[in-house]
C-alpha cells in the first residue's frame, strides 16, 4: 500500500461517510455490504484476467450458480416432494452426465472415422431419450406437490454459511467444464462461449421450477450464522436494556447492527482472500502465472503447461465469484432469478476490475467499492438529483421522461468511464507493481 | 390428406418462422463477420448497435406517422431505414474515430478491443434507454397478413392453416435484397475487392496501395446498414425491447462462427443453420406426428426435444460443436 492507494481508499471511504451523513446511514451501510461483495467478485475476475489474461463474459453464471447453492444447502426441506421424485430426478441427471462422459470416452478411445462419429451420435441420442424418460416424470411429480408454496425438491435446511463454499464448488465445476472446452481456443471464443454458458445457467435457474422455483422466486432462505433477525433482537430484553441505557432507538439500532455484522463478516472473507492472493502472487506460482500471461510461448518453452495453468486459475477465479454469489443470496434471503443480468453482474464487475487496476488485488477492491457505490447511489440519490435539476422546468412529458431516465444515465457514465480509463490510464487507478 | 396437413403444419410452424428468424440472424451475422474480417475483433457492442439503429427507425417511423406519410401496405419502418442508416453510420464512424482508431494504430491485442467494445456497449445501451426508455415498442404497421390461416383453409379445404405474416414477407425480401447487394458490392466493386483483400492479408493489401482508413470507414458504414436492417426486421417481426437485442448476441455470434468468422457466405449459411436448429429442437412435434403416424402410434406428450426457454442452449451447442470440431467454420476449410 503506497500513498496513492491510501489516498484513493480514503477518498472512497469519504464517499460512504458522505452518503451516511447526507442521505442515511442505512443506505450507506447497504451500499457498503454490496460494495464488499462486488469487491470479492472483482477479486475473482481479477484472478482470471489480471493473473492469466483470460476474458470471461460468464461472471453472471458463476454468481447465479453460487446463489443456487444457497437454495440447495439452506432451502427448507420438502420431504413429500423429494419422496415423489427426488431420487429419480437426480438419477435422470446422473444418466445425462454419464451419457456425456460415455460420448467423450468414445471420442477419445475410438479410432477416428465414420464409425466413431456414428457411435458418439448414437450414444448422445440414446442417452438423451433415456434421460428425458427418467427425468421428466419425476419433475412432473415434484412440481405437482403444492405448487403455490413448494413444487420443488427443497434443500437440506442447513445454515446458509455452509452454502458459501458449496457455491464456490458449483461455480468451479461449471468453470471446469467450460474451461475444458473453450480454453486454448482464440481469446474471443472463450468470451463468446462463456457468454453462452452463463445464459444457459440463468435460463435453467429461471425455468427449472423443481429446483429453484424459477421465476416464482425462492424466498425465506435463512440468514447465515451468526446474523440475528431484527425482530428477535428487538424482543431480546438484554438488547432493549442496552438501547435504553445508551438512549438508542431499538428499531434503528437493530437494523444497523445486522448490517454491521454482515459488513464485518464480508470484510473478514475479503481480507482472508486478499491475504491468500497476495501470498500466491508473490510465490513461485504467481511468478509463473504472470510469465504465462506476459508471454505464453516462452513460458511454454520453459516447460510450463500453459493450458493446465489457465484451467486452474480459471476454476479458482470462478470459485471465488461463485462464493460471493452464495454470500449475496444468503444475505438477501431469497433467490430472484430475474436479477441476474449480464450487464449488472458481468460487465459491471469487469468495469470494477479495469477501473481499479487489472492485476492488482487492492485495485479490484477499490474498483468494487467505488463502482459499486456509483452504481447503487443512483438508485437512491438519482431521482432526488434529477428532481432538483428539473425542479425549475414546467411539468410536461419532457420532465417526466428525464426523471424516468435518470437511472439509465449510469450505464452511459460507466461506459464512458471504462473507455476513458482504457484509453488514458489502461493500468487502472492502482496499477500493478 | 393427412400428409398434406402434416406438411402444411410443418411449413407453418417450422419452416416459415425459422426462415424469417434465420434471415434476421444472417443479416446480423454478416455485420459481425465483416467487422471481424476487417477490424479483427468480436464486437460485443453489436447487439446494442442493432438496438440503437432500430430505435432510430422507430423514431423516424413515429415522425412519418405523425406527418401522415405511409407506404401502406408496407410498414413505414422501411421508409425510415435509409435515415436510420445515416444516423447509425454517423454514430459508428464517430465511435471509430473517438474510440477504436486509437487501439488500431497501437496494434492492440484483439482481446483489448473486445473489452473496449464492451465499454461501447454500455454507452450505446445507456443512450437507447435514455432516449426511448425500457418499455416494449410495437412499430409494425402495414398489412398484417399476406395469407391468413383462415383464407388458406377456405381455399384448400385443409384442416391446417398456412399463415404468412406481412412482416415475414418483408423480412425475407429485405434480407435477400440486402445480401444480394452486399455480395455484389464485395465481389464486383473496387472498394469491395479491396475490403476482401484487406481481410485476407492486411500486409499485402497495404503493399498494393489500399488505403486502410477508407476500408475501415466503408466497413463501419456497411456494418451500420446491416445492424439497422437486422434490428428493424427483428423488431418488426417480434417487438422492440432494448435488452432483447443484447441476448441476440449469442445466436448471432454462433451464426458467424458456424460459417467461419470473417466469411460472409458462411455467416448467411450459419444464420439459417442456427435458426432452423433452434426451431426444430424447440418445436412441439405432436401435431405434425399425429397426422403422419397411424392413430395407434399417435404421441400423447408434446414431443418437444427442448423447452423453448432453452433456445439459447441450441445456439450454444452448435457454437461449441463447431469450435471443437471445425474451429475454422464450415466454409473455411482452406485456411
Amino acid at each position: 500500500m503506497n500513498t496513492r492507494a491510501i489516498t484513493l481508499f480514503a477518498g472512497v471511504g469519504m464517499l460512504y461517510v458522505l452518503t451516511g451523513v447526507l442521505l442515511s446511514w442505512n443506505v450507506s451501510l447497504n451500499i457498503l455490504i454490496l460494495g464488499l461483495l462486488s469487491a470479492i467478485m472483482a477479486l475473482g475476475v481479477n484472478m482470471q484476467w489480471g493473473y492469466a489474461g483470460l476474458f470471461s463474459t460468464g461472471i453472471v453464471g458463476s454468481i447465479a450458480l453460487g446463489g443456487l447453492a444457497v437454495v440447495f444447502v439452506s432451502g427448507q426441506p420438502v420431504p413429500e416432494a423429494f419422496a415423489a421424485g427426488g431420487w429419480q430426478a437426480i438419477g435422470g441427471l446422473a444418466v445425462a452426465v454419464a451419457g456425456i462422459a460415455a460420448a467423450v470416452a468414445a471420442w477419445a478411445y475410438m479410432a477416428p472415422g465414420r464409425s466413431r462419429n456414428l457411435a458418439v451420435a448414437a450414444i448422445l441420442i440414446g442417452f438423451f431419450f433415456l434421460y428425458r424418460g427418467i427425468f421428466d416424470p419425476a419433475v412432473e411429480r415434484i412440481e405437482a406437490f403444492d405448487p403455490a408454496t413448494h413444487g420443488n425438491i427443497g434443500g437440506f435446511g442447513l445454515n446458509s454459511i455452509w452454502a458459501w463454499p458449496v457455491g464456490g464448488l458449483f461455480a468451479a465445476i461449471a468453470a471446469w467444464a467450460i474451461g475444458k472446452i473453450a480454453l486454448g481456443l482464440r481469446e474471443d471464443y472463450l468470451a463468446i462461449a462463456t457468454l453462452g454458458i452463463a445464459e444457459i445457467v440463468i435460463t435453467a435457474i429461471k425455468s427449472e421450477d423443481w429446483m429453484s422455483r424459477g421465476v416464482k422466486n425462492f424466498v425465506s432462505l435463512p440468514r447465515p450464522w451468526p446474523v440475528p433477525y431484527e425482530v428477535e433482537m428487538q424482543a431480546d430484553p438484554g438488547f432493549l436494556a442496552f438501547c435504553t441505557n445508551w438512549g438508542l432507538n431499538p428499531t434503528t439500532t437493530s437494523t444497523l447492527a445486522v448490517k454491521g455484522i454482515y459488513i464485518v463478516m464480508f470484510a473478514i472473507v475479503l481480507g482472508l482472500l486478499i491475504w491468500l492472493l497476495e501470498r500466491a502472487l508473490n510465490s513461485p506460482w504467481g511468478r509463473m502465472m504472470r510469465a504465462i500471461r506476459d508471454n505464453e510461448v516462452s513460458a511454454a518453452a520453459m516447460g510450463k503447461d500453459v493450458k493446465r495453468q489457465h484451467l486452474i486459475i480459471f476454476i479458482l477465479g470462478a470459485a471465488v465469484v461463485g462464493m460471493s454469489g452464495a454470500m449475496y443470496v444468503s444475505m438477501l434471503g431469497q433467490l430472484v432469478p430475474g436479477e441476474y443480468t449480464p450487464l449488472r453482474f458481468t460487465f459491471l464487475i469487469w468495469i470494477m476490475v479495469i477501473v481499479g487496476g487489472s492485476g492488482n488485488n487492492w485495485g479490484s477492491v477499490l474498483g468494487g467499492l467505488l463502482v459499486g457505490w456509483l452504481w447503487l447511489i443512483v438508485d437512491n440519490a438519482g431521482p432526488l438529483v434529477m428532481g432538483a435539476i428539473t425542479a425549475g422546468m414546467a411539468d410536461g412529458p419532457l420532465k417526466v421522461h428525464l426523471v424516468d431516465a435518470a437511472p439509465q444515465l449510469r450505464l452511459l457514465t460507466l461506459g464512458v468511464a471504462l473507455l476513458l480509463v482504457l484509453r488514458f490510464s489502461p493500468r487502472g487507478l492502482l496499477p500493478e507493481k | 390428406m393427412d400428409l398434406l396437413n402434416a406438411l402444411v403444419a410443418f411449413l407453418n410452424f417450422v419452416v416459415i418462422p425459422a426462415a424469417s428468424y434465420g434471415a434476421q440472424l444472417a443479416v446480423g451475422a454478416l455485420g459481425v463477420t465483416l467487422i471481424f474480417g476487417i477490424l479483427r475483433f468480436s464486437n460485443f457492442a453489436w447487439g446494442d448497435t442493432m438496438a440503437f439503429g432500430t430505435m432510430v427507425v422507430i423514431l423516424f417511423t413515429w415522425l412519418f406517422q405523425s406527418l401522415g406519410i405511409s407506404i401502406a401496405p408496407l410498414p413505414t419502418a422501411l421508409l425510415a431505414l435509409p435515415f436510420a442508416i445515416l444516423v447509425t453510420s454517423a454514430l459508428l464512424l464517430g465511435t471509430d474515430r473517438v474510440v477504436y482508431r486509437f487501439y488500431r494504430k497501437q496494434k492492440a491485442k484483439p482481446i483489448i478491443l473486445v473489452i473496449v467494445s464492451a465499454g461501447v456497449m454500455f454507452v450505446m445501451n445507456g443512450l437507447v434507454r435514455i432516449i426511448i426508455g425500457t418499455e416494449e415498442q410495437n412499430f409494425a404497421d402495414g398489412g398484417r397478413f399476406l395469407i391468413s390461416a383462415a383464407d388458406f383453409k377456405a381455399w384448400t379445404g385443409l384442416a391446417e392453416g398456412l399463415a404468412i405474416k406481412g412482416t415475414t414477407a418483408v423480412t425475407l425480401v429485405t434480407a435477400l435484397l440486402t445480401m444480394a447487394a452486399l455480395f455484389w458490392f464485395l465481389q464486383k466493386t473496387r472498394t469491395g475487392k479491396s475490403m476482401r483483400a484487406f481481410s485476407d492479408n492486411e500486409d499485402l493489401a497495404l503493399l498494393s496501395g489500399i488505403n486502410p482508413d477508407r476500408v475501415v470507414q466503408v466497413t463501419w458504414v456497411i456494418a451500420a446498414a446491416l445492424a439497422v436492417i437486422a434490428g428493424t426486421l427483428y423488431g418488426l417481426d417480434k417487438s422492440f425491447r432494448p435488452f432483447i437485442y443484447f441476448s441476440l448476441l449469442l445466436p448471432i455470434f454462433a451464426s458467424a462462427v458456424v460459417g467461419g468468422l470473417g466469411s460472409p457466405m458462411g455467416a448467411v449459411a450459419g444464420g439459417f443453420v442456427v435458426a432452423f436448429s433452434e426451431v426444430v429442437v424447440t418445436y412441439a412435434w405432436k401435431k405434425v406426428l399425429t397426422y403422419v403416424l397411424p392413430a395407434s402410434l399417435a404421441p400423447d406428450s408434446l414431443m418437444q426435444l427442448l423447452s423453448t426457454d432453452y433456445k439459447f442452449a441450441v445456439s450454444f451447442s452448435i457454437l461449441i460443436i463447431v469450435l471443437l470440431f471445425m474451429p475454422n467454420g464450415l466454409f473455411n476449410k482452406g485456411k
